[in-house]
């Protein structure tokens, strides 16, 4: 079953008098439990490409479905719900909420969702101990490492089970040590709670660590390789 | 969390919420403040206003008012008195007076005075001159020839203590009369003006002069509740004869200071504006820079399912925290203030001649009203949160792609 579905996506910006074409004809379905990497070099779309799959953008032409949910027919307010209920992000900066402590940080997304005050902070609780930040649970991120604010991140995109994880080169600013402890975190996450993951990145190890490799060059699909023995369905790449 | 989120963000950036909160206090304070002072100095006028022979209700002949002569007294005041005795509480005060325009003068000096005789015990209750004699004695009952008069025209009639003054005034019979009376008293008042124009005599003196027999030219009344003034006057119209007498308050007798008072209460909320205009741009521009600092953080926000609406309520929750914190503070320094000056008051004896002017006291003291101080923080605290909601709205449009690509 698929819970990504794009069909000739297109996106352009502006910058200053020249247009930029970002997508230029994306299609690309994703089977739920995935563990894909979106890899290119900068400026490929691959970024572009997760944004308007997470609903954070929007496309000029095409459509794209997420988890049954056609995003062309939403508007902002049904988005965010899509983003709060089906969606956690990882993004390369680690964008966690400065003046929140590392547990109130895995508990804001719960706390939008209404989810009561005792269960979210038992829940919290759980999985910073499952990304193995036990001690860290009142530090603010001023006070944790690179590794450890991305591991938060982690715990807060896993926490409220979304059906998708996307990850913004999540490795980017970290170490290969940490950045591989990571990954082999969120392959755990993948293969306990068959969480799909979508990465954007340029991180060899990252596409490695991928059971499903889509190669993005100029804004479109170039290449789309299933590792053997990986369990992912083969290519969907669609007309590019 | 909502709220330790919006009162951990407001603290972020302590030396921004301290230069806000410091324009959201001064401006509460001066709000409050300088409201007090404003109702210190119009409730100063109403005082002397009143205490200066007016008192809360009068009772005149038909037609004194417009044409306070003579023929315009009241010629049999015990009907009115039994009237009194009916309509008013025990605890309500009133006199009888005799009132015209007289000429005082001396061997060198002639003034235009109003000549007053009064009941020396019952106006001592009712207006001030009963504890304004800072020279010499205050009348008595069987004073037949002492009167007493205001230090400036004393002053101006160069003449003292035990020394004569002739009044002039026209009696009942159209004809003038004039007696020599001995200063035996001599009253300062809370305006130069009032030491000038009003000499006192007995009410039996007076009414000897003028021919009165037992006519008086006024009946004046002061209540120990000011609420009650305008009941006890319709009361006492009432039971008057429409025809013979006329009930006015304060209010009626008193006109410029009534149209003081309409206009201190515009000044006031005009005042508050102003104040509220100035700080409004402050609240505007610190949040709008707080907003703008933070713009990753909102796209982050929506990123994560924050729908725009809990993101202005987010805002509008940090504005409400410097809200409180700036009104409260503003509240109490406001309220020491006004403690702080409710002893002494606020001595402008310098500018005497300008405030009497004004009609004005020499010491004003700041007066709080319950219905200021809830306007101020009303117009603090609802403005204060409907300017906020212009960042607030701006934090919540921003696209999340945009936001968090802000560098």
């Amino acid at each position: 079953m698929n819970i990504v579905e794009c069909i000739d996506v297109t996106k352009t910006y502006q910058q200053g008098k020249i247009v930029v074409t970002a997508l230029g004809g994306v299609s690309l379905s994703i089977e739920k439990g995935g563990f894909v990497a979106l890899a290119g070099p900068s400026g490929s779309g691959k970024t572009t490409l997760l944004n308007i799959i997470g609903g954070l953008d929007s496309v000029d032409s095409g459509h794209v479905t997420v988890n049954g949910s056609n995003l062309d027919a939403m508007n902002q307010s049904e988005l965010a719900n899509l983003r709060l209920h089906n969606i956690g992000f990882i993004f390369q900066a680690y964008n966690l909420i400065p003046v929140l402590s590392a547990l109130e940080n895995v508990e804001f997304v719960m706390l939008l969702q209404g989810v009561p005050s005792a269960e979210r902070r038992e829940r919290a609780r759980n999985i910073l101990d499952d990304v193995g930040l036990k001690d860290t649970y009142n530090r603010r991120p001023a006070e944790l490492s690179g590794g450890q604010q991305q591991r938060v991140a982690v715990a807060r995109a896993i926490v409220s089970d979304p059906a998708i994880v996307l990850a913004d080169e999540p490795t980017a600013n970290l170490d290969s040590k940490t950045g591989q402890g990571l990954l082999e975190m969120m392959k755990e996450m993948n293969e306990k709670k068959k969480v799909t993951f979508i990465f954007s990145t340029h991180d060899k190890m990252v596409m490695d660590y991928a059971r499903r490799l889509v190669l993005i060059r100029d804004g479109l699909v170039a290449g789309d390789e299933v590792k053997e023995g990986s369990g992912e369905s083969e290519s969907r790449d669609r007309g590019n | 969390m909502h709220l330790q989120l919006a009162w951990r963000n407001i603290w972020r950036n302590p030396k921004r919420t301290a230069v806000i909160m410091t324009a959201i206090i001064i401006g509460v304070w001066s709000m409050i403040f300088l409201g007090a002072l404003m109702r210190g100095i119009s409730e100063g006028m109403v005082r002397n206003g009143i205490s200066t022979l007016t008192g809360h209700i009068q009772i005149h002949h038909t037609g004194y008012r417009n044409d306070p002569v003579i023929e315009n007294s009241m010629p049999d005041p015990e009907a009115v008195k039994t009237v009194l005795n009916k309509v008013l509480a025990p605890d309500d005060m009133w006199t009888f007076r005799v009132r015209v325009n007289a000429v005082a003068n001396n061997a060198r000096h002639t003034e235009g005075v109003t000549f007053v005789g009064i009941d020396p015990a019952r106006e001592a209750d009712i207006s001030f001159i009963g504890k304004a004699v800072t020279e010499g004695r205050y009348l008595r009952d069987d004073d037949t020839n002492g009167i007493v008069v205001g230090k400036a025209l004393m002053d101006t009639f160069e003449t003292g203590l035990g020394r004569k003054i002739i009044v002039m005034s026209q009696d009942t019979n159209r004809e003038i009369a004039s007696r020599a009376f001995r200063i035996v008293g001599v009253f300062t008042a809370e305006m130069e003006a009032t030491e000038k124009q009003f000499v006192f005599v007995t009410m039996t003196a007076a009414q000897q002069l003028l021919k009165l027999k037992k006519s008086i030219s006024e009946v004046s009344l002061v209540l120990p509740d000011q609420n009650a003034v305008a009941q006890v006057a319709k009361q006492l119209q009432a039971a008057l004869p429409a025809t013979e007498y006329e009930v006015q308050t304060w209010l009626d007798l008193l006109p410029l200071i009534r149209a003081y008072l309409d206009i201190y209460d515009k000044f006031m909320y005009i005042w508050f504006i102003v104040v509220f205009i100035a700080m409004g741009f402050g609240i505007v521009n610190t949040t709008l820079m707080a907003v703008f600092e933070r713009i990753r953080e909102f796209g982050l926000f929506k990123s994560l399912g924050m729908k725009p609406l809990w993101i202005i309520r987010e805002v509008l929750t940090e504005s409400f925290f410097m809200l409180l914190i700036g009104t409260a503070v503003g509240n109490i320094l406001s309220f020491l203030s006004v403690f702080v000056l409710s002893g002494g008051g606020i001595d402008l004896s310098s500018f005497a001649s300008g405030l009497e002017f004004a009609g004005m006291s020499r010491i004003i003291y700041p007066a709080i009203y319950g219905r200021d101080v809830i306007a101020a923080n009303l117009v603090v605290f609802m403005l204060g949160l409907l300017v906020s909601v212009y960042p607030a709205v701006k934090a919540a449009r921003f696209t999340p792609v945009e936001a968090l690509t802000h560098t």
